[in-house]
């Protein structure tokens, strides 16, 4: 193929991509842009931050915003906070929305039509909607200022995750099941020992799916956390939003170093996005 | 005789099938029941009644309906999230398609694009707002320094109050990662045969995008613009963050922004409920919102049911 001259068609499509590909760089350092000024501010100086005229890179790079942010706030003890909420809430859906969607897609009952329909409505329920008896329950319970409230909704499974996975079971050949189930095996075993280990894929979707929403979560933590010490990252931001002024280098570092574990696991994990969108977004 | 013994060993499989589903599914029917159906009663009836954290429930009948209806404050904030959910919205689907056009062909650095596309949307909106106040900074910031390259003279986007939500809008256009993919999944989904077909008829660029593309991708299209019109009703974080910012952060400083022009119907909801403490008021909100997004995902399910069936895709 490669040994072949090449047409003259090849060299006027080459040409004719030119203006898209010119776009796709606009586009892309548009894009990219907010990413790179959070983090060259956070490289800067106070004094460099607000000189004119404004430049993206720093005069001067200093790292010391960086443990200057962790030190102003407590950042670390909102961090902690922040993975404590996190990883229940990912292991929470991690339990939940297998079992619930492996009743949608490979066990025929009578109620897995009306359930599917009722998950479908239930995502279109906004969270403004239902946080004010919510609340309100849980205060009464006495849990405002605990994690409860954000934590257990999250083992009784969620919509979005529900229909990720429940596509995906659906894809599973219902010949791997019927063996087990000839063998006499329970539904759980089969579920268990044939179903969930091929999950992996769509499993570990939900997983960073979960990771993110919680890790970024901020409504919710709004309304039920008010404690200082038991804020988490994205309430605890708030806290270098001065009366006056607001410090901006140190802001960015403590921005940059809550967004860099979302960033990672997202890199890692982007084809687990990709197919989680196109699988359940489409049809929804 | 084996006949009956076989319908009744059916009948046992179907049972005990239906007994299995029901136990997997439970989690879900707890947490559908506990999180969302005595919520939404529960707000149905405390929309009719007045209390706070610390005051039990008052009947008070129709008086919340009465005095939304009269708040110029309730009409500014709906005006407000309609500006979010007609412009944005057709905005937001703009770039989207744009980037997936571009994202559908192939070439060097595809994948890095579409991670650069769509990386913005995966971020928390916490950080990702105040990087862009920061941006939207009149004075310090990189966008109006970008603009006096070309000799503009930038606005004051977050203070003053004709281009706040504008601003808005292209913080928008900035995460729409998600509509951006489905956008491309179903650009994809498009059989290359109608291109060629209308290849060897010599149509135009244009005209296979408005007689191929668009037909075959209308459904999706108008889904996820209802999808975004819908995500306006819920717009919160965003504003809430940008309020804070400009009126000193910490504690919940209720506000709508600059001549209250950034305030959103659920920020105005969330103030009415958790700093002014009016929670029963702030339940016939919840409740006009509901129906809203009711009615909206009504239509949703009904035109995209008509558009797929009056398309291509049906064929």
């Amino acid at each position: 193929m490669n040994k072949l001259p090449k047409s003259k068609g090849y060299y006027i499509k080459k040409i004719k991509n030119i203006p898209m590909t010119i776009l796709t760089i606009i586009l892309s350092v548009i894009f990219l842009s907010p990413f790179l000024i959070m983090v060259t501010t956070a490289l800067k100086t106070n004094g460099d931050a607000f000189q004119l005229p404004v430049r993206l890179l720093p005069r001067e790079v200093i790292w010391t915003n960086f443990p200057e942010a962790l030190q102003q706030i407590p950042y670390l003890r909102y961090m902690a906070n922040t993975i404590l909420i996190t990883g229940f809430s990912v292991v929470g859906q991690m339990i939940s929305t297998p079992l619930v969607a492996y009743s949608l897609a490979k066990i025929k009952w009578k109620g897995a039509p009306i359930i599917s329909s009722l998950i479908m409505g239930t995502m279109m329920i906004p969270y403004t909607v239902t946080m004010i008896p919510l609340y309100k329950i849980w205060n009464s319970l006495g849990f405002t200022n605990t994690y409860l409230p954000l934590i257990v909704p999250t083992f009784f499974g969620s919509p979005f995750y529900i229909i990720i996975m429940r596509q995906f079971f659906a894809g599973l050949p219902n010949s791997l099941m019927e063996a087990a189930n000839i063998d006499g095996a329970s539904e759980f075993t089969i579920y268990r020992k044939i179903a969930l280990p091929l999950s992996k894929p769509a499993l570990t979707t939900v997983g960073i799916y979960a990771f993110i929403s919680a890790w970024s979560d901020y409504l919710a933590p709004m309304i039920y956390i008010n404690k200082t010490e038991k804020l988490t990252l994205s309430l605890g931001l708030q806290q270098f939003l001065g009366t006056f002024t607001v410090d901006w280098t140190h802001l960015m570092a403590a921005a940059t170093m809550f967004v860099i574990p979302v960033v990672f696991f997202f890199l890692i994990f982007q084809r687990n996005f990709v197919e989680g969108i196109s699988t359940s977004g489409l049809k929804a | 005789m084996a006949d009956i013994s076989m319908s009744k060993k059916r009948k046992k499989v179907k049972d005990q099938d239906n007994l299995n589903g029901f136990l997997f599914s439970l989690p879900w029917i707890i947490g559908f029941v506990c999180f969302s159906i005595i919520p939404l009663f529960t707000s149905f009836y405390y929309s009719f009644t007045e209390f706070n954290p610390i005051k039990a429930p008052v009947w008070v009948g129709l008086d919340n309906f009465k005095y939304i209806f009269s708040d110029p404050l309730v009409i500014k904030s709906l005006k407000n999230t309609l500006f979010m959910a007609f412009v944005s919205t057709p905005a937001n689907l703009f770039i989207a398609l744009l980037m997936a056009a571009l994202l559908n062909r192939k070439f060097r650095g595809r994948g890095v694009a579409r991670t650069i596309f769509f990386m913005p949307s995966v971020i928390p909106m916490v950080a990702a707002t105040m990087v862009w106040i920061w941006m939207f900074d009149p004075t310090y910031g990189y966008i109006n320094r970008v603009l006096s390259i070309f000799g503009i003279h930038g606005p004051s986007w977050l203070v003053n109050p004709a281009y706040t939500k504008w601003s808005l809008v292209l913080m928008g256009a900035w995460t729409t990662g998600t509509t951006m993919l489905i956008c491309l999944a179903s650009l994809q989904d498009v059989p290359r045969s109608y291109y060629e077909a209308a290849d060897i008829d010599g149509a135009n660029g244009f005209q296979k995008f408005f007689k191929i593309t668009m037909p075959c991708i209308a459904p999706v299209l108008v889904y996820q613009g209802i999808l975004n019109i819908i995500n306006a009703f819920q717009y919160f974080t965003q504003v809430y963050v940008i309020i804070s910012a400009s009126s000193g952060g910490g504690a919940a400083t209720a506000g709508g922004g600059p001549a209250n022009s950034i305030l959103m119907y659920p920020l105005y909801l969330f103030n009415t409920a958790f700093s002014y403490m009016k929670m029963g008021r702030a339940s016939a909100m919840a409740w006009l919102l509901f129906l809203i997004v009711s009615v909206l995902t009504f239509i949703m399910t009904k035109v995209t049911k008509k558009v797929s069936d009056s398309g291509m895709g049906g064929e």
